[in-house]
């Protein structure tokens, strides 16, 4: 009778393989890291495919939104970065606070509540003029509070968004336009020095965990990497679940066939909105683990052009195949920082000089016109041809 | 026989365009009906304004015992309170299987959370393969939608209607596509189907609607303008002007 049923539904449950590979090469790394292991694999690098690690999240977030559900935001790169500023608030307020009260430990009478944070104040927003603790900081000496708004504040902007998008029954480039213009508009806010966020000067030095001085930069970056794999196994778990269950039919119903879905008695909107939040945590929770391993955030990283970076990555890994977005993630994200590294030589071709950090971009737009003309299911879609064949 | 829906004086205009100009329309309950006319005549903007797909400039819509407005109600609210429709161009979940479509179309719990956590029973498998059988699907189950015949596709669809258990369905060119053996099948199902539920079928086909043996609505420039038997519409002077011709 079981098996009758797995006939009828034609689902694929790539969640043991996936999660297998992850933790296989998390280990395999440690075991080369320059912390725990045979010193191979720079703490550098491991924070590189840390990184990697926390856009491959972001990507499954995109794959469930897009691929899944239909709806091609170009703005998840926003709630990434808001996720990221989340976390570096409060990175940076608690160092700063450790720092100043460090510095004045000889002194004969300890700093007054209001001194500390009026020294708090200066050394952050320094910067950008200013010496007042904005509002928006008063919960950033909490860790908790802000581990809740890493989930709380991409929540809510996506909900507000969505739900008056949905509503209005916005789909299609239309919607596509919209999400741009919230990224963009988020982007610009940011950018001002009186957003209370340090505009274009970001917030930085996240690579410093407070409290955790003991641990080198070699050591946290394995710790980041081994976090960011669990997420990853989890957020795909999550993911896995979602699209395997009855509730995956309803939404790829709604991409293939939005109107059927209605009228079977569904409240397309509510679903949309159902996945569009989650999706947005989700990208939180990537961008709250990626910037404490990059060190810095500022507005430019919420710039339109991440979003469609993003959607570039899963439309060549495979939309609708959530290891697709994986495969996507990983391998342009990482062929991306090593072209544009600057670590291979330019070619000289005598009156014109091949620089890849220029050609790259042009390398990589082909690689997406190729995907769209004769693999439009990306990288994810020529897998599972081979393994349906065999 | 009580009235399960009754639209009354109902207009609608797109662009200065009359669509609908103060039709009334009831049904009772269990009844079959057909409903003809020529193209244009406002038969799919009258069944987008009982689905909630179209709201109408004026006029009420009653549905039920409560008489409730259906003019206050989402799409997926009508559906709930029981009213499922059949499109003119079959409209199922292509890249899903038959069994997947039927599976959506069930009477279950529609909030996303429950649908995240809902579990095949053998109680929904078995309803699944009861409905597959009064449509002709049962071998096909397995098959995904886009691949079956424009026929199959027809009953699909009128079998995704019938897990919903609604107490009106309202049917879009059910024959089109379809074989003469195909269209005999049809017309027993909808015959079988009318003696638990009330059916609306909009059809062109004359020689279909004759042999669903049920009183017809003509629909002319938005209005009706005859109701009876098909022998005594067909004498109607204004039907064969406009419709059957002489």
């Amino acid at each position: 009778m079981k098996k009758d049923v797995l006939n009828y539904i034609d689902k694929r449950n790539s969640f043991f393989w996936v999660s297998s590979i992850v933790i296989l090469f998390t280990l395999i790394i440690i075991l080369l890291s320059e912390a725990y292991g045979l010193n191979l694999v720079s703490t550098s690098f491991t924070k590189v495919l840390g990184k990697t690690l926390c856009l491959c999240i972001v990507a499954l977030a995109m794959d469930l939104v897009w691929g899944y559900c239909g709806i091609l935001s170009l703005g998840h790169f926003a709630f990434f970065g808001l996720g990221g500023y989340m976390i570096g608030m409060w990175l940076m307020f608690e160092r700063t606070k450790n720092i100043v009260v460090e510095s004045t430990q000889n002194n004969v009478l300890p700093l007054t509540e209001t001194e500390i944070s009026e020294a708090v104040g200066t050394q952050i927003f320094g910067v950008v003029g200013g010496a007042e603790i904005p509002l928006i900081w008063s919960f950033a000496d909490s860790l908790l509070i802000h581990i809740v708004l890493i989930l709380l504040v991409p929540g809510v902007l996506a909900y507000i968004f969505g739900w008056l998008a949905f509503r209005s029954r916005v789909t299609g480039v239309y919607l596509s336009i919209l999400t741009q213009a919230m990224t963009l508009a988020l982007s610009l806010y940011l950018f001002q020095n009186d957003s209370g966020l340090r505009g274009n000067n970001g917030l930085s030095g996240l690579q410093n965990i407070p409290n955790l001085d003991d641990f080198s930069q070699a050591e946290l970056s394995i710790w980041f990497l081994i976090l960011s794999a669990l997420t990853l196994i989890f957020t795909y778990y999550i993911c896995n679940l979602i699209v395997n269950s009855k509730l995956g039919n309803i939404i790829t119903g709604i991409r293939d066939n939005e109107t059927r879905v209605r009228f079977l008695g569904y409240k397309v909107e509510s679903y949309k909105l159902f996945i569009f939040v989650i999706t947005a945590i989700i990208s939180g929770v990537a961008g709250a683990l990626y910037y404490p391993q990059a060190g810095i955030i500022n507005p430019a990283e919420l710039a339109p052009i991440a979003s469609i970076y993003l959607a570039v990555w899963v439309a060549i890994g495979g939309r609708g195949y959530l290891y697709g977005a994986l495969i996507g993630a990983a391998f342009v994200s990482l062929a991306s920082s090593y072209f544009t590294g600057g670590q291979i030589p330019n070619i000289n071709f005598g009156l014109f000089t091949l620089k890849w950090v220029d050609w790259w971009v042009v390398i990589l737009g082909l690689s997406f016109v190729i995907t769209t003309l004769y693999a439009p299911k990306g990288i994810g879609g020529l897998i599972e041809r081979i393994f349906r064949r065999s | 026989m009580s009235v399960l829906l009754e639209v009354n004086g109902i207009s609608v205009s797109f662009d200065g365009f009359k669509a609908i100009n103060n039709l009334s329309f009831s049904i009772s309950n269990k009844e079959l009906r057909a409903i003809i006319g020529p193209n244009g005549a406002g038969k799919t903007t009258f069944m987008d304004i009982v689905t909630g797909k179209t709201k109408p400039d004026e006029g009420t819509v009653l549905w039920g015992e409560k008489n409730l407005s259906l003019l206050r109600m989402s799409e997926a609210q009508i559906v709930e309170a029981g009213i499922s429709r059949k499109f003119q161009k079959p409209t199922l979940i292509e890249t899903q299987t038959v069994f997947e479509n039927l599976l959506l179309s069930l009477k279950k719990s529609r909030n996303p959370l429950s649908t995240l956590f809902y579990k095949l029973s053998i109680a929904d498998e078995k309803e699944i393969n009861i409905i597959a059988n009064e449509v002709n699907l049962t071998e096909s189950l397995s098959i995904l939608a886009g691949q079956l015949s424009h026929g199959q596709k027809q009953w699909l669809e009128i079998g995704m209607l019938l897990a919903q258990k609604p107490d009106l369905l309202l049917i879009d060119e059910p024959a089109a596509g379809m074989t003469a053996p195909e269209r005999k099948k049809t017309v027993e199902l909808l015959k079988r189907l009318s003696q638990n539920q009330s059916v609306i079928v909009v059809e062109h086909d004359m020689e279909f609607v004759k042999s669903l043996e049920c009183r017809v609505t003509v629909l002319h420039d938005g209005g009706v303008i005859a109701e009876g038997s098909l022998d005594y519409v067909s004498q109607n002077d204004k039907v064969i002007d406009v419709y059957l011709g002489r």
